[in-house]
């Protein structure tokens, strides 16, 4: 959405003039309501858990998570859908076929995007490229370099979507891979340094895309101890200066809420993750109106 | 964990009056719910239908129960060992130390894998090729690699170290009440650190995975090819029961 600058530095007496235009441009923008849902870490769950499964009985299953996301867009037809990452390995959906019915599902869900996790190397990065056929999303990576890789020109750095008239900025971060999956497997794949390359495409995304709401999509990790000095989403959030949601993955984290954290230029950042196994759907509702852009100042969170 | 719906409002108020000076479109409410998936939402016919030729090919091959565990097994349930760890550990040694001494006359001292690696708790009741999978869903194999016995010492620091419980199996390891190492046992006798030892990991971990680096220093390596899962569902082809406890294999003194 272009801002409005037209009216600043005019005179009083000028704006009083435009005063019928300038409350035309004050409401006509209300009540504008895009939702953000996502997952993270299916691991190929596409069946429920069976009822007498120890940890999540009955709970999961992509045919119901189906109908959920039908509903909420039939309320909301501004909805987004996202996936953090960890797409493959878990079931023998996996083993057997190598991805390729998580990625037709996906699609069939209509997902919108997913970032790429450490277990979407397992077949080894060619075994990634051979389901591409398979996805009508688009894989996020900012912080990849696949230029020596057969994933060269398959993925994407960010996307943005319009959806009412807001335009959503959505970039995606990945995990060190070295140590966490065989050199075998992901070959040529250059990581690069997630901190930066995020402050680097969130500012592309507010400067040049000039995005209302930016996303990103992250297959991190909540939170590590200091002496791990392994990158996380909650140093990532107080990093940031644009971006308004983390969607986090790789820890199979379950919150009792999303973190609100305080970025570099002091506004708030949501930092959530749902699990794992397609247990939750995590559900985000952003309504926009027209304010002065640092106006985030008493922020309640109602449980 | 707490699984209720769980609903959050967070509510960004504006300091100003709503003004066309300077104004953008800018985020007023965010509400963030988390939904679980459970049995009250009615699952879509078309995508159920799409995914059930898949699904019957795999229940084909892996549904058949092979053994009956009396308890459930969790990597979960122990400081320094686990009764996940511990079955696997334990089935590395047994099935793979026949293959590789098949092949090189020599037999494994004992077993290390990481407890990332476990993937799913061993649910009580029945034990199929399904749980295997569920367990180790990777494509690992078993290597066996000879360490020196000053590379074993690394890797006993980075077990002391690590404030994970990964899986062991043919060692005990002692610590005293300072964190500091009391035994250490293989086989059952005192660790000559002028000796090679064997040691029975998997592809993945020899290779780099979980920054086990003093893997760095093997003298050498045999991949067995033969696959964790594989070793899982012939151990439960073999026995009746599928149990394990936390141990004294690895433990911290008072």
């Amino acid at each position: 959405m272009e801002r409005r600058k037209f009216l600043s530095n005019t005179s009083a007496a000028a704006l009083a003039g435009l005063s019928g235009l300038s409350l035309n441009s004050c409401f006509q923008d209300s009540n504008k309501h895009i939702t953000i849902l996502h997952t993270n870490d299916v691991h190929s769950h596409i069946d429920a858990f069976p009822k007498d499964h120890s940890r999540f009985p009955n709970l999961g299953g992509l045919a119901r998570r189906a109908a959920l996301v039908d509903s909420i867009r039939k309320e909301n037809s501004n909805t987004l859908l996202f996936d953090a990452g960890d797409i493959f390995q878990g079931t023998p959906y996996f083993n057997f076929y190598g991805g390729e019915l998580e990625f037709k599902l996906m699609s069939m869900l209509k997902y919108d995007a997913a970032t790429i996790g450490n277990h979407d190397f397992d077949n080894g990065i060619n075994g990634l490229y051979a389901q591409l056929p398979h996805a009508k999303f688009d894989l996020l990576s900012a912080n990849y370099d696949f230029s020596n890789t057969t994933m060269n020109g398959h993925t994407k750095p960010y996307k943005t979507y319009l959806r009412d008239g807001i335009k959503i900025g959505v970039y995606g971060i990945g995990i060190a891979l070295e140590g966490l999956v065989s050199k075998k497997l992901f070959k040529e794949t250059v990581y690069l340094d997630p901190y930066e390359i995020a402050r680097d495409t969130e500012r592309q995304l507010k400067e040049e895309e000039q995005c209302d709401l930016i996303i990103c999509l992250s297959h991190l990790g909540y939170q590590y101890e200091a002496w791990e000095k392994k990158p996380d989403d909650l140093t990532l959030a107080s990093k940031t200066n644009y971006t308004d949601l983390i969607i986090g993955g790789h820890t199979h984290t379950f919150l009792d809420k999303p973190e609100i954290v305080i970025n570099n230029k002091d506004k708030e950042v949501l930092v959530n993750q749902v699990g794992c196994f397609g247990i939750n759907l995590g559900r985000i509702d952003f309504y926009f109106d027209h304010s002065k852009n640092n106006s985030a100042s008493g922020v309640s969170l109602m449980v | 964990m707490n699984l209720k719906i769980q609903h959050f409002v967070i509510i960004i108020t504006s300091l100003f009056m709503a003004s066309c000076q300077e104004a953008t479109t800018s985020v007023s409410q965010i509400n963030a719910k988390q939904l679980v998936i459970d049995s009250t939402l009615i699952a879509i016919d078309s995508i159920e239908s799409f995914v059930a030729p898949y699904r019957k090919r795999i229940d084909q091959v892996l549904d058949s129960t092979l053994a009956y565990a009396p308890e459930m097994l969790t990597k979960q349930d122990g400081r320094y060992n686990t009764s996940a760890g511990n079955l696997l550990a334990d089935i590395i040694l047994e099935q793979a130390n026949p293959i590789f001494k098949s092949r090189t006359g020599k037999n494994i001292d004992f077993v290390l894998l990481n407890h990332g690696g476990i993937r799913s708790v061993v649910s009580k009741g029945n034990v199929s090729a399904r749980t295997a999978y569920e367990v180790m869903p990777f494509e690992n194999s078993i290597v066996v690699v000879e360490l020196s016995g000053k590379s074993v010492l690394k890797m006993v620091d980075f077990l002391m170290s690590s404030n994970r419980a990964h899986p062991i199996g043919g060692l005990q390891i002692i610590l005293d009440k300072n964190d500091s190492l009391k035994s250490l046992l293989i086989q059952g006798s005192v660790f000559d650190e002028n000796k090679n030892y064997f040691i029975a990991s998997s592809n993945y971990l020899v290779t780099g995975g979980d920054n086990m680096n003093f893997f760095k220093e093997m003298l050498g390596a045999t991949d067995t090819e033969y696959l964790i899962r594989n070793a899982m569902i012939d151990y439960f082809m073999k026995v009746d029961t599928v149990s394990a406890k936390v141990d004294d294999r690895f433990y911290k003194t008072n």
